[in-house]
């Protein structure tokens, strides 16, 4: 198939960018997304341009370094993350025709500043964690595994929640550029599981703290969140993190240090 | 001393560990070692700078621990977060002798099954205290809120692995690497938020700086703005993962490199046992030229899947679901009854290869090149059967089981697994061989230590399933944070390095030379280009078949490739900025030295032994024929310079514990 693309070019996070259109051909369908992205800087070498810069590391899709904007929505068309959609889901769209252009941008969101081109600035994300997003214990300092056993169904909720990798689709695709599924699945994920219940009040208001204060915004169920969601993390993850949230205030918890 | 041998290399002065403490029985020696070193005051501990390089299970766990403890951590990595690090990617779980599916399991089982599993090129040593530590990490995880696999009475699962007859290995679904680096990742940011450890993200380290003699620091770029920097410190710990892509094509992430072990290789750290490649059976097949990585397929898989071939070559282009039971070659089962799909990864992948050499491979046919550079059509990939699983088990069983890998298979092949048989074919997955350390993790550079798949020392010429999580967390939560406060304890003496030290100037300057070079380079070809040609030759002679002739075809061709390079690549962009091809470029430049040494020590380890096979040493049923008398040693290389041959130091493997034995899984 022959292809258009439209993509974001942006020299660093000082200057500002603009779309450029390249035409390839001779693509084919089962060639994953960031491949034809590879072939296309290998055009652009031998034309002597300098190539398009993206991020990506596993290409297995659970790392979550990938991730653009692809004809507006995060990650395209299908749920899945950029490295794990290829051609053939793209061709599957009726409106795409040979020729078809697609255009691709980096994540929009303040909370995720562009670096280069397709590049952006997730460490927005890895700050909530830092405020909270983990159970305190020491290395060493642990009990026997089996002696905290824990409920099947709440041991696959707390899994479902922890299958989040972090790729930041979910601000994408927010109009408000919220982080609340991707906080929500970390509040989930350990506030699920017995050992997590010491810090889950104190947890749930400095996360969020951390949260709002990197820019993210608020959530008002729209659910463009879940939908784009790679890893399918449920809305509910943001309904556990508001209850926790009413009952920490109720309670009078304050962040801690 | 140095006898320069076959031209290649020189003959240096034997090496041994001498850290372990051989006057207690093994069982023992973990206890005493710890008891033996020296310790740091908590209130001395901050004024100790750690520098860890790498965030992965090995690197995230050892940052973490240290900074608890109180050390003064910096740790780097190249990704965008300290959660992305390539162990993110393990799949099917983690080893622990647990004993809790009562099977027989124990400490010395597992170390028993390790060391046999890695062919007898391990040390015994330090496989022992990994069986022995392996509980406490399953502790450790659980308390931090890794959703392992449970049962419906609340009590974790296990599932049994390739090449082990118990069942001791915990998973999280098809997750088990990423559950378990979000651990490591959230006590690492724990820490950062305690203030002990601060996070370099998107900085990779590009080299050493030894200063008399010891580990001193580290020279970084930061891959967004250029910058190069020193950072010095009282002991530097890598953890930088494994060197597979080397080949270009693997199951690696796109980042994984050797450029942190090389410059200390080159620096004077030993590097041990180079071309110890394990090859993954369960992978999907390559299905083009414009590829640029291959996709594993958890070995659980291997649980319940069959594997076959038709037993005619022309049968190959059937549909699979039309050739009957009795024309299918279910040829593990038939080679190996005992042990069937389940054989070890080395035996699995070598008899897939054995399948399609012999032309009664599947699959669309692709183009490759043999030995003389002929091109010739094959088709590789053997059936990875679910139908009689789903039969016996029923398709929501299998589903619960495999079903994430399943769909990970269809996205990327558009094949439905459930309906037709899965194509799978080996690829090159974790390399054994790294940095030459001691029973203490030090490398032979005072205060350099290396851990996870960065060093050489657990897994022999062969890792079994489920063994490197296990090794990446034992090294840094549990081996390291004692080994370290012996050496930390002595560096607390002996203060800081001077700043001005000549060493630290000169290690900076080689990298800013290094990059100037690279971006005069006004050739007509791409960092790539070349990459995927090194990848060419290293799987085509030193890949799953080596050699004598071919290994010393393959030098040469590295060698004109890497000349090559310099007169023909061009890298794009400028040097102050984020330049990924610039990245790469830096990278692909130290793999073209390891894959000559790579070479080296391959051809003169003349014995086929785990995962490599040198077609020249086999038993007559064509199995892998080891030479106890010959090769029960370590090689460990020392850099020779420039352009010089390599010295090798060989290391005796002594096996007090465990009997030698040929391997047979028939
Ligand atoms: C697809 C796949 C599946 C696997 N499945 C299993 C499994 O089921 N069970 C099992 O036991 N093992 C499995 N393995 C093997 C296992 O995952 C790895 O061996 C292990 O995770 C390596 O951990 P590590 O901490 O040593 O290194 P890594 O996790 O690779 O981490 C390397 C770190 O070093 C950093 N780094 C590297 N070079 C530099 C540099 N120059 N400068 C700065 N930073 C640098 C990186 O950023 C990264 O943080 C699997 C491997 C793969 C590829
Ligand atoms: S919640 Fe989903 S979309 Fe958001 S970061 Fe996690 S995996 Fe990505
Ligand atoms: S590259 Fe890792 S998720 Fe896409």
């Amino acid at each position: 198939m022959n292809i258009k693309l439209k993509i974001w070019r942006q020299k660093n996070q000082n200057s500002k960018g603009h779309f450029e259109e390249y035409s390839m051909t001779g693509i084919e369908e089962h060639m994953s997304f960031l491949e034809v992205l590879d072939l296309l800087n290998e055009q652009l070498f031998a034309e002597g341009k300098e190539p398009v810069a993206f991020d990506s590391d596993c290409r297995e899709g659970i790392c979550g370094q990938c991730g653009v904007v692809i004809n507006g929505q995060a990650h395209g068309p299908i749920r899945s993350t950029t490295c794990q959609l290829h051609m053939r889901h793209l061709a599957e769209d009726p409106s795409f025709k040979d020729g078809s252009t697609i255009t691709i941008e980096p994540w929009r969101s303040t909370g995720f500043p562009v670096l280069k081109d397709l590049i952006v600035d997730r460490s927005a994300l890895d700050r909530i964690v830092q405020a909270g997003g983990y159970i305190s214990v020491n290395t060493g300092a642990a009990p026997e595994a089996h002696s905290v056993p824990v409920q099947k169904d709440k041991a696959d909720a707390a899994f479902e929640a922890a299958a989040c990798i972090g790729c930041g689709a979910c601000v994408a695709a927010c109009p408000n550029a919220s982080a609340m599924l991707f906080t929500g699945a970390k509040i989930s994920h350990l506030g699920l599981l017995p050992q997590g219940q010491p810090e889950r009040l104190a947890r749930v208001v400095n996360m969020l703290n951390q949260h709002d204060a990197e820019g993210f915004g608020g959530c008002t169920n729209i659910g463009e969140c879940a939908a784009v969601c790679p890893k399918s993390v449920p809305l509910e993850v943001i309904t556990r993190l508001n209850r926790d949230l009413g009952h920490a205030l109720w309670k009078g918890q304050k962040t801690t240090a | 001393m140095t006898e320069l041998i076959d031209g290649l290399y020189l003959q240096g002065e034997k090496i041994a560990d001498t850290k372990a403490p051989h006057d207690v029985p093994i069982a023992q020696r973990w206890e005493q070692r710890k008891f033996n070193a020296n310790l740091v005051n908590p209130a001395n501990r901050r004024k100790l700078d750690v520098i860890v390089v790498g965030s992965g299970l090995a690197g995230g766990a050892a940052a973490a621990s240290l900074g608890e403890q109180g050390y003064n951590v910096k740790c780097f990595f190249y990704q965008d977060s300290a959660r992305r690090a390539h162990s993110i990617a393990a799949q099917g779980g983690i080893n622990a002798a647990k004993n809790y599916r009562n099977d027989g399991d124990s400490v010395y089982r597992l170390f028993y099954d390790t060391v046999k599993g890695g062919d007898y090129r391990a040390r015994e040593d330090n496989v022992y205290r990994l069986a022995e530590v392996s509980a406490n990490i399953i502790d450790q995880c659980v308390a931090q809120g890794v959703p392992f696999a449970r049962e419906y009475g609340g009590l974790l699962d296990n599932r049994s692995f390739g090449g082990v007859q118990v069942s001791r290995t915990f998973y999280a679904r098809g997750q088990t690497g990423q559950q378990l680096l979000i651990g490591a990742y959230q006590a690492l940011e724990r820490q950062v938020h305690a203030g002990t450890v601060k996070e370099y993200r998107r900085h990779e380290m590009v080299e050493l700086i030894v200063v008399d003699g010891r580990a001193r620091g580290i020279v970084t770029r930061d891959m967004v703005t250029g910058k190069i920097d020193t950072h010095l410190a009282d002991a530097v710990v890598l953890c930088t993962g494994g060197y597979g892509n080397v080949f270009f094509l693997s199951t690696n992430a796109m980042g994984c490199n050797a450029t942190a072990i090389w410059r200390a290789y080159r620096k004077g750290a030993y590097f041990a046992n180079p071309c110890y490649t394990q090859i993954h059976p369960t992978c999907i097949p390559q299905s083009g030229d414009f590829q640029s990585k291959l996709t594993l397929m958890s070995e659980s898989l291997r649980n319940d899947g069959r594997i076959w071939v038709p037993k005619r070559a022309e049968d190959c282009d059937k549909d699979p679901r039309e050739i009957p039971e009795e024309d299918r070659d279910y040829y593990l089962e038939r080679i190996y009854p005992a042990f069937g799909n389940l054989v070890p990864r080395d035996i699995a992948s070598r008899q897939a290869k054995n399948m399609c050499d012999e032309g009664r491979g599947v699959g669309p046919a692709i183009k490759e090149r043999d030995a003389q550079g002929n091109e010739r059509m094959m088709r590789r990939g053997v059936y990875l059967d679910f139908s009689e699983a789903i039969g016996r088990l029923g398709r929501d069983a299998v589903s619960a089981r495999y079903g994430n890998l399943f769909e990970m298979y269809q996205r990327i092949t558009g094949d439905d697994p459930y309906e037709v048989p899965m194509r799978i074919y080996p690829a090159v997955h974790y390399t054994m061989g790294g940095l030459w350390v001691d029973y203490d993790l030090e490398s032979n550079i005072p205060g350099l230590y290396v851990a996870g798949e960065a060093n050489f020392s657990d897994h022999g010429a062969n890792r079994l399933g489920a063994s490197a999580l296990m090794q990446g967390l034992a090294d840094g939560y549990f081996v390291l944070p004692d080994t370290m406060n012996d050496y930390l304890a002595d560096m607390l003496r002996e203060g800081k390095v001077d700043p001005d030290a000549p060493e630290i100037a000169e290690a900076r300057r080689s990298v800013e030379d290094r990059v100037e070079r690279l971006m005069a380079l006004r050739g007509t070809r791409s960092v790539d280009d070349f990459h995927m040609a090194l990848g060419r030759i290293m799987w085509e002679y030193c890949g799953m078949e080596r050699r004598d002739e071919g290994l010393r075809e393959a030098i040469g061709q590295i060698r004109a490739l890497k000349e090559e390079f310099w007169r023909d690549a061009r890298i794009t962009g400028e040097a102050m900025e984020l330049n990924q091809a610039l990245e790469k470029a830096g990278r692909l430049l130290d793999f073209f030295e390891l894959a000559e040494l790579m070479c080296i020590d391959a051809l003169h380890r003349r014995e086929s032994c785990g995962g490599h096979f040198r077609a020249e040493s086999q038993t007559p049923e064509g199995e892998a024929l080891r030479h106890d008398d010959e090769f029960l040693y370590v090689a460990a290389w020392e850099w020779g310079g420039e352009n010089q041959p390599p010295i090798l130091h060989k290391e005796d493997l002594i096996y007090k514990d465990i009997e030698l034995k040929q391997r047979s899984y028939k």
